[in-house]
């Protein structure tokens, strides 16, 4: 059953179209991820569906109720962790947290219990009484995740939530994410963290220019894009331009990333025999969900 | 325009609360500069003064001291302290993904400025009070007025608070709408000494009826002119803050 579905969602700037056509269903209880480059539309898409970015075009329905017109009563279940910190820099840790349940009319005493209960999740307890100031990058995300779990949302909305944390907390983070969804919270993930997309989506759909370019489990995407395995060769400049036109000929997938050639959908066959005498350098391995994003987006810097 | 709701006061309540977590590094300059102009004008220029009716000096700015730094608790905190919210400490941006819209946040941030001009407009008054400078029980509507006009120099604040496109604007905001209405408004000098232009733009410029009403609170004189003073208050309070609902929605959802 959907528990988000958004209908031919467009967004322009100025006349720039920022998010062009999405249609989306995210399931409930899945954990739905948004890959793209920056600039894709992530973020805009994000803001849009959380209610704090008119749509231009298009609707956003989330638990059956249109967002246009129940957005109160559809916030009241989010918990949303945007990609900037905001947190209320003028209040402690744990005032910043009963003053966050406070938007939601959560009872002092309940919101004491709970703020204590989310920063034990995260292990900040004994920031408890420090100044925002105080805490180091990892730490402020953590009590933005913390923060976001107040209201017990049925649904997360994650813009790229373990950015710049090291990998212990990334790895306390994707722990209680996969903690939540196992208690039913469903969650919108968007990430540039191909590992963090694999380790916790279900689904993931590729943005680009402001378009879905394909949808799917990652294994699909990973099958349909990429195949099991990639090797990546080492050329010379002479020899790379007589491997392209070879792989040409074999009508086989490839990326040329300056002197290393991707190739995809490789299969052990007389090609790579033929590589392996000819080449220094041959490492096999197991396609991942980078490489369906740079098939998907391109190799070049978009801004 | 949509709608606040009475959400809003959840944005109140954390300004309160932040307030009164660090009031010793603020309130006691905002407190200090009317007492100190209220005396060195009032006693120091006083002493050059004479008024027609034999009223004193200092009894004549009392009044218009009142409800002006009422007015500056109001602006500062609606013009830098929102702004600041705003922009540098993201607040609004953390509010908005709550239940609150942003007609509750704004709101909320104005009726928490009107307040500081409660607060401010009724330490003066006791300390005009202490003075002897204060001559009617009417004087204890001071607070209610002062209140009001909190939230119609608020809503102007925000208003020009969610047009602007860096802090640095606001120096407009003072050294061209608020200093000039500090002086032209009839807090240090009657209206009459200008000449008739400058008479009847001074009416309307929000500042001059509070003056106007603060003065007859103090006094105990009332003319029929007061009615329309009120209704001026009223109506400027009503639109300020409807634009600013809009506006504001405007600058935070895009």
């Amino acid at each position: 059953m959907a528990i988000i579905t958004t209908k031919n969602l467009t967004k322009k700037f100025n006349g720039l179209l920022a998010v062009e056509g999405v249609s989306l269903e995210i399931d409930k209880g899945e954990c739905f991820g948004l890959l793209g480059p920056n600039g894709a539309g992530k973020t805009t898409l994000v803001r849009m569906i959380t209610a704090v970015s008119p749509p231009t075009e298009g609707s956003i329905w989330v638990l059956g109720n249109d967002l246009e017109t129940h957005s109160r009563q559809i916030k009241a279940v989010l918990g949303v962790v945007p990609q900037h910190d905001n947190l209320d820099v003028d209040l402690t840790v744990l005032q910043n947290l009963m003053t966050f349940a406070r938007y939601f009319d959560i009872r002092k005493k309940e919101a004491y219990r709970r703020s204590m209960e989310v920063l034990g999740l995260f292990e900040l307890e004994n920031k408890r009484d420090s100044h925002i100031k105080e805490l180091s990058g990892g730490m402020k995300r953590r009590l933005i995740i913390a923060r976001s779990l107040l209201n017990m949302p049925k649904i997360m909305i994650l813009d790229e939530p373990t950015i710049g944390l090291d990998p212990q907390a990334k790895h306390l983070v994707w722990h209680k994410l996969i903690d939540l969804k196992s208690q039913g919270v469903t969650q919108l993930l968007c990430t540039q963290n191909m590992e963090e997309a694999t380790t916790l989506c279900n689904r993931v759909a590729i943005m680009h220019q402001g378009k879905i370019l394909s949808l799917g489990t990652p294994q699909e995407l990973i099958s349909k894009y990429a195949g099991n395995e990639v090797w990546e060769i080492t050329v010379n400049m002479e020899e790379k331009k007589k491997i392209i036109n070879k792989l040409n000929r074999r009508g086989l997938s490839f990326d040329v990333i300056e002197n290393k050639i991707h190739i995809f959908h490789a299969r052990a066959d007389k090609l790579a025999i033929e590589l392996i005498i000819s080449q220094d350098i041959l490492r096999r391995r197991p396609a991942t969900l980078e490489d369906v994003f740079f098939r998907l987006t391109g190799r070049s810097l978009i801004e | 325009m949509k709608p606040f709701s009475w959400h809003f006061i959840r944005v109140w309540q954390r300004n309160r609360d932040v307030f009164f977590r660090l009031w010793r590094s603020e309130a006691p300059g905002s407190i200090a500069e009317p007492i100190i102009i209220l005396l060195a004008m009032g006693i120091g220029l006083g002493a050059y003064v004479g008024l027609i009716d034999s009223q004193k000096y200092i009894e004549f700015i009392a009044p218009g001291i009142i409800v002006s730094y009422a007015m500056f608790s109001a602006t500062f905190e609606c013009t830098y302290g929102s702004y600041v919210r705003m922009e540098f400490e993201k607040i609004y941006d953390a509010i908005i993904a709550t239940p609150l819209n942003v007609e509750d946040v704004t709101a909320g941030e104005i009726f928490w400025g009107a307040t500081r001009s409660l607060m401010t407009g009724t330490l003066i008054l006791a300390v005009a009070a202490a003075f002897q400078l204060v001559h009617s029980p009417w004087a204890l509507f001071i607070p209610l007025l002062v209140f009001l006009e909190g939230i119609m120099f608020a809503s102007i604040a925000i208003l020009f608070t969610s047009i602007v496109p860096s802090i640095n604007s606001f120096n407009y905001y003072f050294t061209l709408f608020i200093t000039p209405m500090f002086f032209f408004s009839g807090v240090f000098f009657p209206l009459s000494s200008f000449p008739k232009i400058v008479q009847t733009l001074s009416w309307i410029i929000p500042l001059t009826p509070v003056v106007h009403l603060s003065r007859a609170l103090i006094n105990g004189e009332f003319q029929l002119q007061l009615l329309w003073a009120l209704t001026l208050i009223i109506a400027l309070t009503a639109l300020f803050f409807s634009i600013s609902l809009v506006t504001m929605r405007r600058r935070l959802t895009t």
